[in-house]
């Protein structure tokens, strides 16, 4: 009996939560004039696609919805690769300067990266006079960034999961005459990707998320802006298309949710790692 | 393992290349621009640069609004942290008594509202508590009310955003915590007759210390640094900048006013306060016996 009242109180706290969400897709299939209506209901009888249709042509929601695709993914791909390489290296080996270069990774997570806008606006400035792809309004200069953000907690992260993997096993690659690019690729490589996973998920969400540096950077390139700044877009002093912002926070939702969802047993594991090492 | 420091290396030279570059660079570039003054002229070659040495900062400190800004950014950050931990122990705990279906619904909302990112986020909050169309106003049958007006209500507003998001880290993280003490522990407190109250604050609580202060500190440390939210909701610091936070603050400095001398000088103070929050941090990663 107790129990079952402790259970409801759990569902009703979890519709609570997910209400906000609710409302955005309920709010992005309502027909327009449900959405700007004084008299919002919970529920709609007419449900149409006009939003997302204004979202996707009248917006060209489509074009930012791929160039943030593109940023996450080409930083996902780098910051494995790297990270991979350089957690392996930190937990291998023992070599001078390896304490010191593990304090400075940690140090270096807490730097609050919005303060870095100011010089990196300018470093992307003078980058994009050689190489303008990764320059100031093009989306190399996000890549970038987000690779330099999202390295030392991949690094940090994927640590544990390196040192996991029992040294015994490289010598026995090693006996059955395994060269060491091939130890790292064939062996390594495959048993921590439960923890590449966790810290690619991780640097794609903060890659897709990421306002503050899409609307630093891309300043006069409307084609080459990401979604949160496209969002902002629809937001109007005065007269918002609702709808349209619905349902363009709802396409910019999905994706993340979906990874969450996927690699929650992951992700859980992934951070008590690294809350742990 | 010896001799091998130059693979070793290879391996981390991507990594420092881009760290280097990167963060450690501009960090240092940060210093030194807060040292300038450093404008629109200074930016495009209209005027030469002068070094101020710490005018910046002193210009910063003797501003009635730094300091107003500081205490609101302390203030806010306090709010959402006190918010987030107790909205997420109390759930954790929640979830520790139900059975796994009604946990399993808790936390797939809470995945939704964590994973949710902080732009769509900050805009469907804004709908929800729009003054005309807003579903809340409908509720509290409080039409035509804005809630973004009132410099107050304002914050009220994206610190329950801010808590709405954060709070799903607490939970998760500290219901594993929970679920990690071994049941051996617990009955052998019940064994010794420790009632649920007493066996809550003299075993588990003890037990779950490490995971508190690591909980805690990260709060703090991203709710110091909310941009987004403040941003998006407060259309840029609310009217005449009355909801500014210092991150928001040191932006609009920089890129608005075209102060970029001023706006690396607020990173810094920033940087630094984060720094010392992080060397507790540290601390407490240390005694929870961490191994570098």
């Amino acid at each position: 009996m107790r129990r079952g009242l402790t259970e409801s109180v759990t569902v009703v706290i979890a519709g609570v939560v997910a209400f906000p969400l609710f409302w955005m897709v309920l709010s992005a299939f309502k027909p327009e004039d449900e959405v700007i209506s004084a008299d919002p209901r919970p529920w709609t009888l007419r449900p149409s696609l006009d939003s997302f249709t204004r979202a996707l042509t009248v917006q060209n929601f489509g074009r930012y919805f791929m160039n943030s695709v593109i940023v996450a993914l080409v930083v996902v791909a780098l910051s494995i690769l790297i990270s991979f390489l350089a957690a392996t290296a930190l937990t291998r080996f023992r070599f001078r300067s390896r304490t010191t270069l593990l304090i400075m990774l940690l140090v270096v997570q807490m730097v609050p990266i919005e303060a870095l806008t100011v010089p990196l606006f300018f470093l992307m400035r003078s980058v994009g006079d050689s190489v303008p792809m990764f320059g100031l309004n093009h989306l190399g200069s996000l890549v970038l960034v987000h690779l330099a953000f999202s390295l030392p907690f991949a690094i940090w992260m994927l640590r544990g999961f390196v040192a996991a993997v029992p040294v015994e096993l490289e010598e026995a690659a090693t006996l059955d005459g395994a060269s060491r690019f091939r130890f790292l690729w064939q062996v390594l490589f495959p048993l921590v990707a439960p923890g590449l996973v966790a810290t690619s998920v991780l640097s794609f969400i903060h890659a897709w998320n990421d306002f503050l540096f899409a609307k630093t950077f891309i300043i006069s390139a409307a084609e080459n802006q990401t979604l949160p700044l496209a969002l902002q877009v629809f937001v109007k002093p005065d007269q918002n298309d609702w709808g349209a912002i619905m349902a363009g926070s709802t396409l910019m939702t999905i994706p993340v949710l979906v990874f969450f969802v996927l690699v929650q047993r992951n992700l859980v594991s992934g951070l008590a790692g690294a809350v742990k090492g | 393992m010896r001799g091998h420091a130059r693979v070793a290396f290879a391996y981390l030279t991507p990594a420092l290349l881009v760290l280097g570059g990167l963060l450690a660079y501009p960090i240092y570039q940060l210093v030194l621009i807060s040292l300038y003054d450093y404008g629109q002229e200074q930016v495009s070659g209209g005027a030469p640069l002068t070094f101020l040495g710490l005018g910046n900062y002193q210009k910063l400190l003797g501003d009635q609004q730094f300091w107003t800004v500081l205490g609101q950014t302390v203030g806010f950050a306090a709010v959402c942290v006190v918010g987030t931990l107790l909205v997420g122990a109390c759930l954790a705990i929640l979830c520790t008594r139900v059975r796994t279906w009604a946990r399993m619904v808790l936390f797939l909302a809470a995945l939704g509202a964590w994973s949710t990112p902080a732009v769509a986020g900050s805009t469907i909050w804004l709908f929800l508590f729009d003054a005309n169309f807003g579903f809340v106003n409908e509720i509290l049958g409080t039409t035509g009310y804005s809630w973004t007006f009132d410099k107050w209500t304002a914050f009220g507003l994206v610190a329950a955003q801010v808590i709405w998001c954060s709070f799903p880290f607490v939970m998760v993280t500290l219901y594993a915590g929970i679920k990690a003490i071994p049941a051996e522990v617990l009955e052998a407190a019940a064994l010794d007759g420790a009632s649920t109250l007493r066996t809550a604050v003299s075993v588990t609580l003890p037990l779950l210390k490490p995971i508190l202060i690591v909980v805690t500190i990260q709060s703090i440390i991203w709710d110091f640094k909310v941009f987004t939210q403040i941003y998006v909701m407060t259309n840029g610091g609310g009217i005449a900048g009355r909801n500014l936070v210092l991150n928001v603050y040191a932006y609009q400095q920089a890129f608005a006013a075209s102060e970029y001398g001023l706006g690396a000088a607020i990173g810094v103070v920033m940087t630094a306060v984060l720094l010392v929050i992080t060397l507790f941090y540290l601390r407490a990663l240390r005694r929870q016996g961490e191994a570098l």
